[in-house]
Parts: C-alpha cells; sequence; structure tokens
C-alpha cells in the first residue's frame, strides 16, 4: 500500500505540495492530473523518497525496493543493450541470478523485445526505448509502480500497449500512482483520479465509471 | 554483511561506467587529445638549452594529467543525468556510498589508463607516488563533480572548486617527481608519499560521508 499524509513543500516561495493526503491499495491507480508545474513531479518523488517533504510522511509498503519508477526519460543507459541495462539494474536491487533470467525472458516476451535484447538503446525507436524502460522499472517485481507523463513521446500505437500493460500489471495487484498533463491519455487506466494546481488536490475521488471524455470535462471545470 | 553489499553495489555502477565509457570513448578520447596538444605545445615551446628535460618534465607530467582528468571528471556524473539515470540510481535500494565508491573506482581506472602511458618506463616509487596523488585529487573529483553536475555551469564549476584542494596533493607530486626523475634517494621523497597517503585517507573518508548530501535535491 501507498500512503501520504499531509504533505507539504516548498521550494523558496513555491508552494510544491500543499497538505496532500492519500491512500492507494494493491490492485488500485490514482490518476493525478494537473498543468505543467502543479507539482504532480515533486509528488512523485516525494513518495519514492528522492525529496523529502518539510511536513507530513509518505509511506510505500516495502520501502524503496517496492517501487518501479517509469518516467518519460528511459533511465537506460544508451550505450549499452537491453540486456545490459536490465542485468545492471537487477543488480542494484539484488535480483538473485535465476530469478532475473526468468524475469527477463517472462518481460522481453511480453514487452516484444525477445528480437532486441542485444541491441544497443542507442539503436531502438522510441517506442521500443519505452517498452525496454518498462521492463527495467519491472524487473525487481515492484509492488508499486510511480509513473510520471509515461506516454510522452509515444505514437498512438505504443501509448496503447503501454496502458494495456500497465492495466494488466494492476491486475496482478500492483498499486500505481500515474501523473500527466494528458486527461485522455490516463484517464482509463484510473480507479481514482485526482486534480491538481498550485500544489493543491482540488478534487480527488473513485472515477466511477467515468470515461475519458467525462473526466476531461470536470477537470477543465474544477482547473478552471 | 553490509560491505560486501556496499561493495557489490560499487562494483556494478563502476563496471557499468567503464562499459559505457569503452563502448562510447568519450573521456577518454577528449582527454587523450588534450594530452596529445599539450606535449606538442611544450615541444615546440620550450628552448632545450635554457631549461632541460629533467627539470620541466614534473610540470608537464603533472599539468597535462591534472587538467586531462579534470576533463573526464566531468564525465562522471553528466553520463547519469543524460537520461536521467542519476535518479534511478538514487531510488534503488543501495547504500548512496556505494554510488560514490563505484564512480570513484571508474575514474580511477580512466585517469590511470591515460595517465600511465609516459610513467610505465620509470620507477616503481612513481607509480606509487602518481596512484597516491591520483587517490586524493579523484576523490575530491568525483565528491565535485556529483555536486556541479545539476548546475548550468558544471564544466566550469568543477576546476573552479577543485583546483584549490589539488594544490597541496599536486605540489607534493610535482616536487616528489623531480627528485625522483634527477635520481635522488628514496628517503628524500617519503615524506611527501607520507602526506599523500594521509591527504587521501582523510579526503576518501570525507567524500563517503558527505556524498548522500551532495545529491539530495
Amino acid at each position: 500500500m501507498l500512503l501520504a499524509e499531509g504533505l507539504r513543500h516548498r521550494f523558496g516561495a513555491v508552494r510544491a505540495l500543499d497538505d496532500i493526503s492519500f491512500a492507494v491499495q494493491p490492485g488500485q491507480t490514482l490518476a493525478v492530473f494537473g498543468p505543467n508545474g502543479a507539482g504532480k513531479t515533486t509528488l512523485l518523488k516525494v513518495l519514492a523518497g528522492l525529496i523529502q517533504p518539510q511536513r507530513g510522511r509518505a509511506q510505500v509498503d516495502g520501502g524503496r525496493r517496492s517501487i518501479g519508477w517509469i518516467g518519460h526519460q528511459p533511465q537506460l543507459y544508451a550505450q549499452l543493450t537491453v540486456r545490459e541495462n536490465l542485468r545492471f539494474w537487477a543488480s542494484l536491487y539484488d535480483v538473485p541470478e535465476s530469478e532475473f533470467a526468468l524475469r527477463k525472458d517472462d518481460l522481453l516476451l511480453r514487452l516484444g523485445l525477445q528480437d532486441h535484447a542485444h541491441r544497443r538503446v542507442s539503436e531502438l525507436s522510441r517506442g521500443l526505448v519505452q517498452r525496454a524502460a518498462i521492463a527495467r522499472a519491472l524487473i525487481h517485481d515492484p509492488r508499486v509502480l510511480l509513473l510520471d507523463e509515461p506516454f510522452t513521446g509515444l505514437d498512438r500505437m505504443s501509448a496503447e500497449e503501454l496502458r494495456e500493460l500497465l492495466s494488466e500489471e494492476a491486475a496482478e495487484g500492483r498499486a500505481a500512482v500515474l501523473v500527466t498533463h494528458n486527461v485522455e491519455e490516463g484517464a482509463e487506466l484510473a480507479t481514482h483520479i485526482a486534480f491538481m494546481r498550485a500544489g493543491r488536490f482540488v478534487q480527488c475521488a473513485p472515477r466511477a465509471g467515468r470515461g475519458p471524455a467525462e473526466v476531461g470535462e470536470d477537470y477543465r471545470n474544477a482547473i478552471a | 554483511m553490509r560491505s560486501p553489499k556496499l561493495l557489490r553495489h560499487a562494483w556494478a555502477v563502476a563496471s557499468k561506467d567503464l562499459l559505457v565509457e569503452f563502448r562510447s570513448r568519450t573521456a577518454i578520447l577528449s582527454a587523450a587529445v588534450f594530452v596529445v596538444l599539450v606535449l606538442v605545445v611544450f615541444n615546440f615551446g620550450r628552448d632545450p638549452t635554457a631549461v632541460s628535460n629533467v627539470d620541466l618534465a614534473p610540470s608537464i607530467l603533472w599539468v597535462t594529467f591534472t587538467f586531462a582528468a579534470i576533463l573526464a571528471l566531468n564525465r562522471a556524473f553528466q553520463l547519469e543525468l543524460e537520461n536521467q539515470s542519476l535518479d534511478g540510481l538514487l531510488l534503488a535500494p543501495i547504500e548512496r556510498s556505494s554510488i560514490y565508491l563505484g564512480k570513484l573506482i571508474a575514474n580511477l581506472v580512466f585517469v590511470a589508463l591515460f595517465f600511465n602511458v609516459p610513467v610505465l618506463p620509470y620507477l616503481v616509487p612513481l607509480m606509487a607516488l602518481i596512484a597516491l596523488a591520483t587517490v586524493g585529487f579523484v576523490a575530491v573529483g568525483t565528491l565535485f563533480s556529483a555536486m556541479t553536475v545539476r548546475t548550468r555551469f558544471a564544466e566550469l564549476l568543477l576546476p573552479v572548486l577543485l583546483l584549490p584542494f589539488m594544490i597541496p596533493p599536486l605540489s607534493w607530486a610535482v616536487l616528489a617527481t623531480g627528485r625522483l626523475l634527477a635520481g635522488r634517494p628514496l628517503s628524500e621523497i617519503v615524506g611527501w608519499l607520507n602526506m599523500l597517503a594521509v591527504y587521501d585517507i582523510v579526503f576518501v573518508t570525507l567524500a563517503i560521508f558527505l556524498f548522500p548530501a551532495t545529491v539530495n535535491e
């Protein structure tokens, strides 16, 4: 489970987080929508422990070991192959060799990367790089996913494939927090939806069957 | 239990950096070009009748080494920024000191690679001298590289911060190298070697403790 209680954080005069509280249970996905500068990435970094909040607390069951981060930057080394990248990140998470072999093969197959495992990341298309980034984020079998604008730069088909994969991961019981400024891309994945402006949640509620168009309408009303 | 894990993670970071550098050759090439440039300039610029080779060699050696190594150090954390991998490293459940140690090991290998070329024909004590000076210099340089990499003027800031800290070990190294190349007895340089060893111990220890604070946002 992932818990945020009364998170507050400032960068100088800028209020990045202002009394943010929520809980995300296994299998749930909280989508946080907001314009640029609303504090979305700061929220994710606080949840990940990369930034210590000035007030409040964030807690992830299992700590940093149980977090998988997928952002619009792949966190992959361009000069290394997909396989070498996966091995490097797995070694930092102390994934045993036997488990690494199984998880790597499974992820490469599910992500359609089995024919690209020996290729350097610099040789891959943007869509394949993003798939490799997802494999990297999942190689240690995290229970919580933090998703920072994961659809940025993807074409329509790659974005749809990513949505399907994230739905599968949620169905396996992973909790997720997704932040994006694009309502259409994230609404379908969410079980809960929050709108964020100037560091505050102006609305946080279950999606309750609303489609992307309705969520978009609510978002425009709330943020305006 | 903690130390083997720390070293294992440090080695993972170091071997990854070395593999990336082996394939891209970015740091090595820029440093090698700089070394060649300095040697050519000094070769044409010096007057052999006014200054002997033995007198000039220590200064050329250490000036070349210092600035070539700064070029390589700048690259150490720049590599992580390119794909926002630094956040990934900080998010991983590892001691942050292991990131520093990994970078330190990789930087030592980079610097040793191009520094040992002109040194190999010389004496074993000179190798010890170079090793001691290198550890201290790279220990401080790796820490400052992490500190400056997120700033707008990282490539300018690193030498500005680093050079004052390099003056003590470099001056000891230049003086000791001069004595060695002049064929003086080893007893004359033992004092400098001791001071370099103390400098290394102090700054490696300090850097390991300070590194986590330098990478916090």
